[in-house]
């Protein structure tokens, strides 16, 4: 191990909330090299982040109060210097990037402006700092630099702005830079060249990188150490493979046997009846061809997963499938009835049968709704059972299915945590019990352990009840465990199809040769291995 | 940017013609100018020959053309009270009330930009609770009253300032203070508001990772984020008070526009009144034009 460059010693944060002093990590410690990456894994709530803030003066006092530790650099202990003597370090000596790039850039500020800010805070030239900030653009892959520094943060993709961001970062050759889920909001091809732009940019300065992140493939594509974090303390720390391989706390190896795309790949069972069957399904936004033509049948009881990146159309498809959006061309028959032109009587009839969940259920459910009237709003819609005491069983019915408790119906959304909000959400699907269930990334904001015991619920509801899925992810892993059956788009278009064990071992598609091999295995030796192999390639 | 104005002067000109017509038409419903204007006991002749001194003996249609043309040359009619160019009349009170306005939101601008700034920066801190006790005042108490205990306390009990009328610069120290507190108080309140919001964007804690001093963080990073909101209750108020401070003007015998108008409309100077509402009007659309066009300097989406 090099030689620490920063070191974090028995740190303790504290948050006076309006419920109380909630312990936001306790006696952390740990410490980072030159060259050396380290990774701090951790669930949402874990406290992963709270440590990195400290060191960058982050941290808003109050809420947060510094109960004891110390974080040393350069023989200093950075809680004990001025506040002046602390801004003067950042940005100069340690780095800092975030997980939204947009959100974090100044919308109303060009991003050279921005970029060159870095070095004038610290009171180098402007001259010197344009010079070097053209050609920070330049190696961070941005085309044409000159105009790059004109523009502002809207006018640039996802993955551009998160290599501004980096470009930013390394303005003044910082000794340590700490990415805050650096590629969570990117697309997995986007997270691949970002990340190995960072490890890159590592080796060329040797700055020592501290990333924070959810995700065990990140952590075993670019990361030497780990520290684990959970319900802000550290439950294990060491080499990534050692970790990896031989787990030693509960938590560490609940997380590995969470991590998705190991379970066993199902099959679909082809003699179930037809439910959904489109041809050359077309929408378009003014000039933008948003869906070029999508054909699909879906069958009882069928998984079906579409994937693809943004922008690819996969959220457009199923929004033209539940009638939010109206087609521009082509057909969809439901159950044999055209879904596309239907009355506005026959509609309702189908909108109790198709029912959704989307991604981020504390947005889809009305916070001043609680859970039994969120439940029970179906049933007034479609003026089903009028019963009132017949309600209260079915809501408290539906809430054990979903693993939750019957008396949750009189609690808010807000009393919650992310995963029991999404499974309200499934309930609430459940309420009409509908034929299919779109999935709109309906597991992509949730921890990985809670990830897998929601998959497992939608896997049992679907075999138990015989209810289809139409299933939009990103995430490969979660999608090789769900589905049977794959859609991959790309650009509005179906580029391939089939039985989920023929995508996963045998892509025909270029794309979806490239959507597999940047999907990160949380295995260290697989993300080893396939890192030399395209070494090998290009060689 | 030539295109957003020139969609804007359309506009404004369309609603202008608007207005004119509403304004000819409604002040035809208040009654015979003839029976307004002349003595009670006058012959149905004099009436007559008012009538056609005047063109109201025309069909509304011929009148309204004659007045739209009249209109074109930028003839609003004489006073009658003064026997002047009822525009003339306008404009001279315009250059009282146009600096008076402008002076005030000057102030009332920096002022609330710099304290509300501060004040969003050190929430409960000394500039949060200044700002707050000045917009209580300012929403709370009638400014008739303000001014009249401002002109006890400091032009008769002190006798720093004289109580009323215009010449030198002191006349226009009450005024102007006056004025400024009610929509200092509604300013301030909103830029603080906005900037709270503003300095906890990502983007500040992009700025404060990067090493950036707190002044350039308040002033060049969150604060023209946060301005944006301020611009429109600006707009607002400066329009509030393009119309002519009415009471403040009265009290202190300030001859501005709002004044004017209401002498004239208790006069039934109408045409004087038109063309005060008119005037207004332009200056409040050429103010909308203004505020677009810094909408779109401050905030690059609304320009691409």
């Amino acid at each position: 191990m090099a030689e620490a460059l920063l070191t974090v010693k028995n740190l303790s944060v504290d948050f006076h909330t309006a419920r109380g002093t909630v312990h936001a990590v306790k006696d952390v410690s740990w410490s980072v090299g030159r060259g050396e990456t380290l990774a701090i894994l951790g669930e949402s709530g874990s406290g992963k982040s709270v440590s990195a803030n400290a060191v960058m003066n982050l941290l808003d006092t109050p809420p947060a109060r510094i109960v004891s530790g110390e974080i040393l650099y350069d023989g200093k202990d950075l809680l004990q210097v001025s506040y002046e003597e602390h801004r003067a370090l950042n940005g100069k000596k340690i780095a800092m990037i975030f997980q939204d790039p947009l959100g974090h850039l100044n919308p109303v500020y060009t991003v050279g402006w921005q970029i060159v800010e870095m070095m004038t805070a610290h009171g180098r030239p402007a001259a010197m700092a344009r010079a070097r900030a053209l050609e920070l653009i330049a190696r961070v892959g941005i085309a044409d630099p000159e105009a790059a520094m004109r523009k502002y943060p809207h006018q640039f993709s996802g993955g551009q702005r998160q290599r501004l961001m980096i470009a930013m970062a390394l303005m003044l050759k910082p000794d340590i830079l700490i990415a805050d889920e650096p590629t969570t909001a990117l697309d997995v091809t986007i997270q691949a060249e970002v990340l190995a732009l960072l490890k890159e940019l590592q080796a060329e300065t040797g700055m020592g990188l501290v990333l924070i992140t959810h995700d065990l493939g990140v952590v075993a594509e670019i990361a030497d150490r780990v520290v684990v974090m959970n319900q802000g303390e550290i439950v294990e720390t060491g080499s990534v493979r050692d970790v990896y391989h031989q787990p030693q706390h509960a938590y560490t190896k609940k997380l590995i046997g969470a991590a998705p795309g190991k379970g066993e790949i199902k099959l679909l069972e082809a003699d179930a009846p037809l439910l959904l069957e489109t041809k050359n399904l077309k929408k378009s936004y003014g000039g933008f061809t948003a869906l070029k033509g999508a054909s699909l049948t879906l069958l009882r009881g069928q998984s079906l997963a579409v994937v693809g990146e943004s922008g690819s159309g996969k959220s457009t498809l199923a929004r033209t499938l539940l009638r939010l959006e109206v087609a521009d061309g082509g057909e969809a028959l439901w159950k044999g009835r055209d879904l596309i032109r239907m009355g506005a009587r026959e509609l309702l009839g189908v909108r109790r049968e198709i029912q959704m969940v989307f991604q981020d259920p504390t947005q889809s459910l009305n916070p001043r709704m609680s859970v039994y009237q969120l439940i029970a709003e179906g049933w007034d819609i479609h003026k089903l059972m009028p019963d009132r005491a017949q309600r209260r069983a079915r809501v408290a019915e539906l809430l054990d299915q979903v693993g939750l408790s019957p008396e949750h119906a009189e609690r808010y959304p807000h009393q919650f945590s992310g995963g029991q909000r999404q499974r309200i959400a499934i309930a609430r699907a459940l309420a009409l019990e509908p034929e299919l269930i779109i999935c709109d990334e309906a597991v992509s904001a949730l921890d990985v352990s809670i990830q897998a015991q929601v998959i497992a619920l939608l896997d049992s509801l679907r075999r138990r009840l015989g209810i289809a899925f139409l299933f939009i992810a990103h995430d490969l892993g979660v999608v090789r465990d769900f589905a049977d059956t794959v859609i991959v788009m790309q650009a509005g278009e179906i580029v391939e199809r089939g039985p989920t064990a023929q995508i996963f071992d045998n892509p025909q598609h270029p794309y979806t040769q490239r959507l597999l091999a940047a999907n990160l295995d949380p295995d260290p030796d697989v993300q080893a291995s396939r890192r030399a192999s395209i070494a090998a390639q290009n060689a | 940017m030539t295109k957003l104005i020139g969609q804007r002067a359309i506009a404004s000109l369309l609603s202008l013609f608007g207005l004119m017509v509403l304004v000819f038409f409604l002040s035809r419903l208040t009654g015979d100018p003839a029976v307004l204007f002349l003595p009670i006991d006058a012959t149905e002749q004099m009436k007559e020959e008012f009538r056609a001194l005047h063109g109201l003996d025309l069909p509304i249609i011929e009148q309204f053309w004659r007045y739209l043309l009249d209109l074109l040359q930028l003839d609003f009619g004489d006073s009658l009270r003064k026997a002047r160019p009822a525009l003339e009349v306008v404009l001279e009170a315009y250059a009282w009330t146009l600096p008076l306005a402008l002076i005030t939101m000057a102030i009332v601008v920096v002022a609330a930009i710099v304290l509300g700034s501060l004040a969003a920066f050190k929430v409960g801190g000394f500039f949060d609770r200044l700002v707050s006790i000045v917009s209580l005042v300012g929403a709370s108490a009638p400014d008739f009253w303000i001014a009249i205990v401002a002109i006890v306390v400091f032009s008769i009990g002190l006798g720093w300032v004289p109580t009323s009328g215009v010449g030198t610069p002191l006349h226009w120290v009450l005024p102007i203070a006056v004025l400024f507190i009610r929509p200092f108080g509604l300013v301030v309140q909103v830029v603080r508001g906005s900037m709270l919001g503003a300095l906890s964007a990502p983007y500040v804690k992009t700025a404060r990772a990067k090493g950036v001093k707190n002044l350039p963080l308040i002033f060049v990073h969150t604060l023209r984020n946060g301005m944006l909101p301020v611009i429109t209750v600006i707009g607002d108020q400066a329009a509030a008070m393009l119309n002519g401070a009415v009471i403040v003007e009265t009290i202190f015998g300030f001859p501005g526009v709002g004044k004017l108008m209401i002498d004239s409309i208790l006069q039934r100077d109408f045409n004087v009144v038109l063309a005060a509402i008119m005037v207004t009007a332009l200056a409040i659309f050429l103010m909308n034009i203004l505020i677009d066009i810094a909408y779109s300097l401050l905030d690059p989406r609304i320009r691409h």
